[in-house]
């Protein structure tokens, strides 16, 4: 949409099963953060979608938010793509937000940008660093950077004609903010009826079964690439040793020879152990971007000029086999 | 069932590598791939046909060299490809680009679209959900199984963070299909020998008649102000060692990183 008379930060409360998403919460922190750096301190309205929600709209209010629009109908209860769109439309045509919020969920990415066609306005997806113009202190013009191939190339995007300036944030990225003492904010409930939009239907809903394999919470992980491929139990072996756990670069994963639970990287897992020991991992953005932050990382290559060295703590121009026969000898001596 | 399959060509990010001097990627020489979610939305499409009968239309909006990777989409057994391609389509965010394939399908018969979740270049997951809206159709995105097809209704099984969620919607819909959905299927000789006989139709803004300010980098709501690269050098101890040297270093670091814990 176009105007001018764009007011107040717009954040989407995502509840399941009446409880509020962490995101959200984050998501509150970090537009009161950006809020108050502007000339004329923009409001924080939190927008609750849901059937009981009482108790939810004093919790965002206990968290800061300045104003909390409850939309509470029985057919709203669960989260539905359409019955929640026609709602959100008419919230922003209604109040005219300058920015709008959502948690880069598997709900919130399915929201936001059938949300953003239907209002004829930019989105930007999977945010991690929101910024107003540091030298225009009068401007809402919001500067979103997010990660792009993999991680290792940010982008910053603005949306300066259509308002609202919409973005999903990825969840963790922001610190959830402390309850106040004296919760200032108030409630005000959007009492417009909306027909229930029935043509997407639940059937059930089904617990996954837990990952048996659960290596973002190892404490050590070793894992394979392309140049060990051949010494696979030795991988293993010493994973064991180590009490850690076998990691893999995506190439191992596309071949079968290992399984896709273990894949770290852009389309695999995020970790961050301890210690990350890389075996013949050329280090492609697609891996690094999954193991950078690990705190100390090891890497063994034959290539002196693989990408790995680049993220490592340690870097051992070797044949990797090699090295972790020796290694696993001496661990078990 | 009439599908429609919407389908990115982009470069295969296992190869890719990072120009740190001007931050850009280095596209030359890496080789292009089906986007994984998009290549399990085709192999979605060939099964339901192969089960319920009809016809599996591929559509990709891209540069003219997309054409040889629809090419390799007949091999596999889709029945006709189209090829959005303008210059005046250049630069389109997500919200341009779901304009333009939108109305490329409102040329078309269609009770099925399809679309893969995200691209592994842009990872934003956008467009299938924007599509939907302006097709003004249903969506159903993160889609894990499709478990059944009867009197003209999906019913699909919806793969949220930890827990899953059985759905089911009447046709006309759209669903966004993830790459773990199935295995896809090799090219198939008897397709592969035909495949060059296979005409690619061509779509450019002179059939779809959009507004220039809803196309290319003007009509896009979103742009990029800049890119830059994060900086990850560490200052790597590189060293090339015997592999029993190289076993006591890891040691040593081993030990290290338990005393630093303790």
């Amino acid at each position: 949409m176009k105007y001018t008379d764009g007011k107040d930060i717009f954040v989407f409360i995502e509840q399941r099963d009446n409880s509020i998403q962490p995101v959200s919460i984050e998501l509150i922190g970090e537009a009161k953060r950006i809020a108050k750096t502007r000339n004329t301190p923009l409001q924080v309205t939190a927008v609750l979608i849901g059937d009981d929600t009482d108790d939810l709209a004093k919790e965002v209010l206990d968290y800061g938010a300045n104003k909390v629009v409850v939309v509470d109908q029985s057919h709203l209860k669960n989260y539905d793509t359409l019955n929640y769109t026609n709602v959100l439309e008419q919230i922003i045509k209604t109040y005219h937000p300058e920015i709008f919020l959502f948690g880069g969920t598997v709900i919130g990415r399915d929201l936001a940008p059938r949300l953003s066609a239907r209002v004829f306005t930019g989105l930007t997806a999977d945010a991690t660093h929101l910024a107003f113009d540091e030298d225009d202190l009068d401007s809402n013009l919001l500067y979103v950077t997010r990660p792009a191939f993999g991680g290792n190339l940010l982008a910053t995007i603005l949306c300066s004609d259509h308002k609202p300036q919409m973005s999903t944030i990825r969840p963790g990225v922001f610190d959830k903010p402390e309850k106040t003492d004296n919760p200032q904010g108030k409630v005000i409930a959007f009492n417009e009826h909306f027909s229930n939009d029935n043509r997407v239907e639940i059937i059930e809903k089904v617990e996954r079964k837990v990952d048996m394999v659960a290596i973002e919470n190892a404490n050590i992980i070793v894992s394979a690439g392309r140049g060990v491929k051949h010494c696979l139990p030795l991988i293993k072996s010493l994973a064991s040793i180590m009490g850690g756990e076998v990691g893999s670069s995506r190439a191992l994963i596309d071949e079968g020879l290992i399984d896709k639970p273990h894949q770290v990287g852009q389309t695999g897992k995020n970790v961050k152990p301890s210690i990350y020991i890389a075996c013949g991992i050329s280090g492609a953005i697609q891996h690094t971007a999954g193991m950078e932050k690990s705190n100390r990382i090891i890497a063994i290559n034959t290539d002196e000029q693989a990408p790995i060295f680049n993220v490592s703590d340690l870097g051992i121009i070797a044949d990797a086999k090699a090295v972790l026969t020796h290694l696993e000898s001496r661990l078990t001596k | 069932m009439n599908i429609i399959v919407l389908v990115k060509q982009v470069p295969d990010t296992t190869e890719m590598n990072i120009d740190k001097e001007t931050g850009t990627l280095i596209r030359k020489g890496v080789p292009t791939i089906v986007n994984p979610d998009d290549l399990a939305g085709v192999e979605a499409a060939l099964n339901l046909k192969e089960s319920h009968g009809g016809k599996v239309t591929v559509l990709s909006m891209g540069p003219p060299q997309t054409a040889s990777m629809l090419k390799e989409l007949y091999a596999r057994g889709v029945d006709e490809c189209f090829l959005i391609s303008d210059r005046a389509f250049a630069g389109s965010d997500t919200w341009a680009t779901s304009k333009i394939l939108s109305t490329a399908i409102n040329m078309l018969d269609y009770d099925l679209v399809i679309a893969g979740r995200q691209a592994i270049d842009g990872d934003t997951a956008q467009v299938g959900p924007q599509v939907a809206e302006f097709l003004n159709i249903p969506q159903i995105s993160y889609i894990e199984s499709i478990d059944d097809y009867k009197d003209n209704t999906l019913f699909v099984s919806k793969a949220y963070e930890t827990y899953s969620v059985k759905m089911k919607c009447k046709l006309p819909c759209l669903i966004t299909t993830l790459s773990g959905l199935n295995t896809p299927r090799y090219m198939h000789a008897k397709h592969i020998f035909n495949m060059d006989a296979k005409e690619i139709s061509m779509l450019t803004n002179e059939d779809l008649k959009l507004e220039k300010s809803v196309i290319g980098l003007k009509g896009s709501p979103t742009k990029v102000f800049k890119t830059s690269v994060k900086d990850v050098q560490k200052d790597t101890v590189k060293l090339r060692l015997s592999p029993e040297e190289a076993a006591q270093k890891i040691l040593d670091t081993l030990q290290k990183e338990d005393g630093g814990q303790a």
